[in-house]
């Protein structure tokens, strides 16, 4: 929860010149004129480049936003992010990027000792020492369309359907066949006494099997 | 075609309701169901950027926040930011032909952004000690060790800021001399520049300050003891020209080597009419003023030595651009007059009045009002000559963009400042139509539907799945004028805040028509003319079928709630301005009573700030209607501002305005005063008016029944402790709470009331059915929580049994009366919710059959699908074996998100400010419409359609199995046949 003070604005040219990839120090809390604090912090969005879609890091579409939409901002290209004038308080950050799931971060100003602050992940309330947010989990908007398998066709309604007809169509042979010789002539005698089958007579079962 | 199987079997849906996220999408299901409008609002400032080949852009800054980079060939968004709501823009402009410069939240924000790309580069933060005007100066040619100098003035500060990083080269700080900076000069060539200001009203000081430094060269100050006014122009390197406080005179400031000297001019000596106040209008013209009298826009030349003479009185109606520098120190500027349905651009030089450079007449649509803005820009023809194309912002807020005499495009950005929306229907598929002419042969049916095949089979090509997808959305079928069978095709009803409404098609989000109301013009019968709402004002069903639909729209002439209203009643299927009515009375409130009259008018009640009630439409039928059912109107008012609810009943005619028999007296029946010392009112929400509910029972486990408390006169209020009104961070847990209530708007009984400490607002509730859920911030957890609210009905719950509900042995046929004191019996249970929120929306379905869901319109932007059923009080940790059949989900502390339950999928609603719905004819599915600088519309289906074949449905799968089907029988059968014959031979 500790976290360094810098009474001066961050000098941007030493962050720009550092690499983008791992800067460590961010401090986080600067206070600067009389009547309010400055906020820093950075977004660091590691683009995995797995998903096509989303933006793969790019960081002209984030937004930052503290205390639900009182001051928004934009990051730098090296995902820096600054609120100027805060007051002192416990504050909300926000970041809002399409295609990520962010933490809001919930970041202490304190008055009595300035510069000290303290930010924590509000969701599973994890301390940060640095004021460095990363997503927790990228965001799948859409559902995965599966590839085609013959188990979803065999699944689909019609695919049962066509699976119960080469079931009576091969099986119920083979049961006859199983069948008592004598029950077998009993029920054909049946059968003779109530006619031939038609086609119009196996409609209705056909019917029935769906 | 997808055709219903209407079946409401609630079995199935029970079936289908399995807590995975009910909508998702696949990718190549995107704009099917739904489309995006992406807008910018109303333009402030534009820069253009064409000196180099390759893209041309203009730079535009809205009324909306947003800043954006146009194509200035087909005025598509390259890119846009909406900044924060507070964050209003000052200025922009181009600095190093690189980076876009904004200046925002009065003089203390600057920031650069990428000009290709949009990538903010840097951002400043400058400070000052007290508010004033802002301005921003972008000197072209100012180098200082190869840096660009911007000069903002802002705080009551000078600062010159580095172009390249942001850094603040030095301040100089003005708040001692209390000197407004008017304007910064910067003579070319020169190593310093001019801030010249006023301090206080009638003294006027120049200072002559050294780039490098900041230092203060030479300051001068010159007294004028008439005092100004405030308005001023500059109008060359050296000259202001000045109003002073009487605004009946011109001051000419010449300011020369730092030396000031005065002149005064009479208007009325210019002009020759001595009447009227003058207004200087800002502009940027080298040697020239327009200054605005009397409905005339006079130009005012500045002559040698601050001589004034007027170059041209023209009409009021008109818009004037800015300079723009040609080649050889020239300058031009744009001006487009009004005649008839056409208007007038004319490019002058700046010095040469007659000199035209450019006359062309542009033939305009008279819906888009006047013009209000010009911003010109040049190019070079191939001839060498100069070409000008001129960005124009209309009254109804659109953007057009004219070269060579015509509109090479035109943006609706009106659309990005919607006040309100109303769905309507859209006429009856008249008989001789043929439906089947969408087919339109076999062949190309059955080519159709093989190519569908090869998709779900996944055999198709890239260019098959292309040829799908296009098929798949432009199917003519979903952008057709005429009502479907399914109720997806309506008309959305919407009104902007330039008070233009618009219809647009749900199929394909289209403008079918739109029409700038007369009533909602500004004129000198309405002056500043604001939009409220739209209702339903006649929904033809029963009788009266062969009349349009219609809608009301309600504004008021004026900003104050007790400026007069004005009523615009419009055609919804042509979009003609049937009628609209100047009322005498102010609009306190509006409420759509629940009678027609015999054209299906409806019935509307609106209540003045002095508390009478005036009936519309006005006449005696309508008022025959009214007066049987006057002693069971009752209605209420929220004066926010004196923490007091007020229930209010109809008496009699108003006895001031005799000879009114629209107009009735009220009464105060109850009042709710809540103590101003620790509650303040913050949020009420009711019921939809149009809601459906299906049954006001509820079987839960055990066969045992639940009534639903359903009651259309129920009213919940969010009160917050008057010290956790601001912002979050701005108070400690101890001293904030909310209190929330429901209250009974006929009796004024509190059926219900809850403490929440240590919580704060903004509130954000729907109320549905008989539920309330309400989003805040909790303050100790430093989360948001989102609450609902379940109100049963205690006096019906002796018919416990299911099986009496069905044999029909129930006291449920007794009255209902709003008087009856209510045996009520509420639960509820909050949640901690992760995201702020902007607006919030329950699904409507047509019968109020379909399970609900929540609509969460998210601080980013995105809209959330969210089942009611995770709000469920009767949530337990460990449901019970029946509890979970019957769909009650475990408890959890946080309600989930579910990235694929986002109905905006990847899509953003910028600027999000609310979610409207309305019920499809299909009982699944719903209409979601979310506004905000961008449109996005959908439908969902809360439980999945249940009744509707999907859109992939396989329709080639289907014919193959049946004919599959077909064939096996007849194989059967032959088969059977044999085997019997070999069975009579043996």
């Amino acid at each position: 929860m500790a976290s360094t003070l810098r009474s001066s604005p961050i000098p941007l040219i030493l962050f720009l010149q550092l690499c983008f990839s791992f800067l460590s120090t961010t401090l986080a809390i600067s206070s600067g004129s009389s009547d309010g604090y400055t906020i820093n912090g950075r977004v660091k969005i590691e683009s995995t480049g797995v998903k096509g879609f989303g933006l793969p890091g790019k960081t002209s579409n984030v937004k930052v936003i503290l205390n639900g939409g009182q001051w928004v901002t934009f990051l730098r290209p090296d995902g820096y992010f600054s609120f100027h004038n805060v007051s002192a308080g416990t504050h909300l950050i926000e970041v809002a990027a399409i295609g990520y799931f962010f933490s809001p971060v919930r970041v202490d100003v304190s008055a009595r000792n300035p510069g000290k602050i303290q930010a924590a992940l509000t969701e599973n309330r994890k301390g940060l020492t640095e004021l460095v947010l990363e997503p927790l989990r990228e965001e799948q908007y859409y559902e995965i369309r599966e590839p085609f398998s013959i188990m979803s066709l065999v699944k689909s309604p019609m695919g049962l359907m066509m699976g119960f007809m080469v079931i009576v169509m091969f099986l119920m042979p083979k049961l006859v066949e199983n069948m008592d010789p004598e029950e077998m002539r009993r029920a054909q005698e049946e059968m003779r006494n109530q006619g031939v089958p038609s086609l119009a007579s196996l409609l209705p079962g056909a019917g029935r099997a769906n | 075609m997808a055709r219903a199987t209407r079946v409401f079997l609630l079995l199935l849906l029970v079936l289908l309701s399995s807590p995975s996220p009910s909508f998702s999408l696949y990718e190549d299901q995107v704009g099917l169901m739904d489309w995006h409008q992406q807008y910018i609002g109303k333009v402030k400032h534009a820069v253009f950027h064409t000196q180099k080949a390759g893209r041309k852009r203009v730079v535009v800054s809205t009324e909306e926040n947003v800043i954006a980079s146009l194509d200035l060939r087909r005025g598509d968004i390259f890119w846009r930011h909406v900044l924060g709501p507070n964050d209003a823009v000052d200025e922009i402009d181009i600095a190093l032909g690189k980076y876009v410069i904004t200046l925002s939240s009065e003089g203390s924000i600057l920031r650069a952004w990428n000009l290709p790309d949009g990538q903010m580069v840097w951002e400043s933060f400058l400070q000052g000690p007290k508010p004033s005007k802002s301005l921003l100066s972008v000197p072209a040619n100012m180098k200082i060790d190869k840096d660009n100098v911007i000069f903002v003035f802002g705080k009551g500060c000078l600062h010159a800021v580095s172009s390249i990083d942001g850094e603040v080269l030095w301040k100089k700080d003005f708040a001692d001399e209390s000197l407004e900076v008017q304007q910064i000069i910067h003579p070319l060539g020169s190593d310093m520049i001019y801030a010249v200001g006023f301090v206080g009203l009638s003294q006027l000081d120049a200072y002559q300050i050294n780039v490098r430094n900041g230092e203060v060269l030479k300051h001068r100050s010159a007294a004028f003891p008439g005092g100004f006014c405030g308005e001023v122009s500059l109008v060359s390197s050296d000259t202001l020209v000045a109003l002073d406080a009487t605004r009946s005179s011109l001051i000419s400031i010449s300011i020369l080597d730092g030396e000031i000297s005065l002149q005064q001019t009479h208007i009325s000596n210019l002009v020759g009419d001595s009447f009227g106040m003058a207004v200087m209008l800002p502009s940027k013209l080298s040697g020239m003023l327009m200054i605005k009298i009397n409905n005339y826009m006079v130009f005012v030349r500045v002559a040698d030595e601050g001589k004034l003479e007027v170059a041209e009185k023209i009409n009021d109606a008109a818009a004037v651009s800015d300079a723009l520098a040609l080649s050889e120190g020239q300058q031009a500027f744009g001006l487009v007059e009004h005649g008839g349905n056409k208007i007038h651009l004319t490019v002058k030089l700046v010095n040469d009045w007659n000199g035209d450079l450019l006359k062309e007449n542009i033939g305009m649509d008279h819906q888009r009002g006047c013009v209000h803005k010009i911003f010109i820009n040049n190019y070079i023809r191939t001839d060498r000559s100069y070409g000008f194309r001129a960005l124009i912002v209309m009254e109804d807020h659109s953007l057009l963009l004219l070269q060579q005499g015509e509109i090479v495009w035109s943006r609706e950005d009106g659309l990005a400042s919607i006040i309100d929306v109303t769905a309507s229907e859209l006429p009856v598929e008249k008989e001789g139509v043929s439906v089947a002419k969408v087919e339109h042969n076999l062949f190309e049916w059955l080519k159709g539907h093989m190519l569908k095949l090869k998709g779900t089979l996944m055999l198709a090509s890239p260019e098959d799945i292309i040829a799908i997808q296009g098929m798949r959305l432009k199917s003519s079928e979903k952008s057709k004028m005429t009502r479907d069978h399914n109720g997806f095709r309506k008309l959305l009803i919407v009104l902007t805040r330039a008070g233009k409404l618009f219809a647009l098609h749900t199929g394909d989000g289209r403008v079918v028509w739109s029409v700038l109301l007369h009533s909602l013009r500004n004129s000198e019968a309405c002056a500043y003319p604001t939009g409220l709402n739209v209702y339903q004002w006649q929904v033809p069903h029963h009788h009266a079928m062969d009349e349009n639909p219609s809608v009301l729209v309600v504004g008021r002439c004026g900003l104050g709630s007790d400026a007069p209203g004005v009523l615009s009643f419009v055609d919804t299927y042509t979009g003609k301005e049937l009628d609209s009515l100047f009322l005498t009375h102010s609009i306190e409130r509006i409420i759509p009573l629940s009678f027609t009259d015999s054209r299906e008018q409806r019935l509307h009640l609106i209540i003045d700030t002095d508390h009478h009630a005036h009936l519309y439409p006005r006449t005696p039928e309508a008022i025959g209607i009214f007066q049987h059912e006057l002693p069971n109107i009752y209605w209420y008012l929220v004066e926010a501002d004196n923490g007091i609810i007020r229930g209010h009943a109809l008496k009699s005619n108003c006895i001031l305005q005799e000879g009114d028999e629209y107009c009735f007296d009220t009464r105060d029946l109850w009042s709710i005063v809540f103590p101003s010392e620790s509650e303040k009112i913050l949020a009420t929400v009711t019921r939809k008016l149009n809601e459906v509910v299906h049954t006001q029972a509820k079987v839960i486990t055990d066969q045992d029944v639940m009534y639903k408390y359903v009651s259309k006169n129920l009213l919940f209020v969010a009160t917050v402790a008057p010290k956790a009104t601001g912002e979050i961070g701005s108070v400690t847990p101890e001293e904030s709470w909310l209190v929330v209530y429901l209250i009974d708007t006929v009796t004024g009984r509190i059926l219900y009331r809850m403490t929440h400490h240590g919580t704060q607002g903004p509130v954000h509730a729907v109320f549905s059915e008989n539920w309330v859920v309400y989003h805040y911030f909790n303050l100790r957890a430093h989360r948001y929580e989102m609450s609902v609210v379940e109100i049963y009905d205690q006096s019906r719950a002796d018919n416990k049994d299911v099986w009496k509900l069905v044999l029909g042995k129930h006291n449920l046929t007794s009255p209902v009366s709003s008087y009856s004191r209510p045996e009520v019996i509420t639960k509820s249970q909050f949640y901690f919710f992760t995201h702020s929120v902007k607006a919030m929306a329950v699904t409507s379905t047509a019968k109020g059959i379909t399970s609900k869901q929540l609509l969460i319109g998210t601080i980013g932007d995105q809209v959330l699908a969210l089942d009611k059923r995770y709000l469920d009080p009767r949530r337990t940790i460990n449901p019970s074996q029946s509890e979970r059949e019957e769909g009650i989900i475990p408890l959890t502390d946080s309600l989930p998100i579910i990235p694929q339950s986002y109905v905006t999928h990847t899509l953003k609603v910028e600027g999000l400010r609310g979610i409207v719905t309305a019920p499809a004819k299909l009982e699944s599915t719903t209409l979601v419409f979310a506004y905000g600088v961008d449109l996005f519309f959908t439908r969902i289906a809360p439980s999945r359609t249940y009744d509707l074949l999907t859109d992939d449905f396989s329709y080639a799968l289907l014919l193959i199995t049946i004919v599959a089907l077909v064939a096996a029988i007849f194989v059967t059968w032959i088969l059977s046949e044999r085997k019997e014959l070999q069975e009579k031979w043996r």
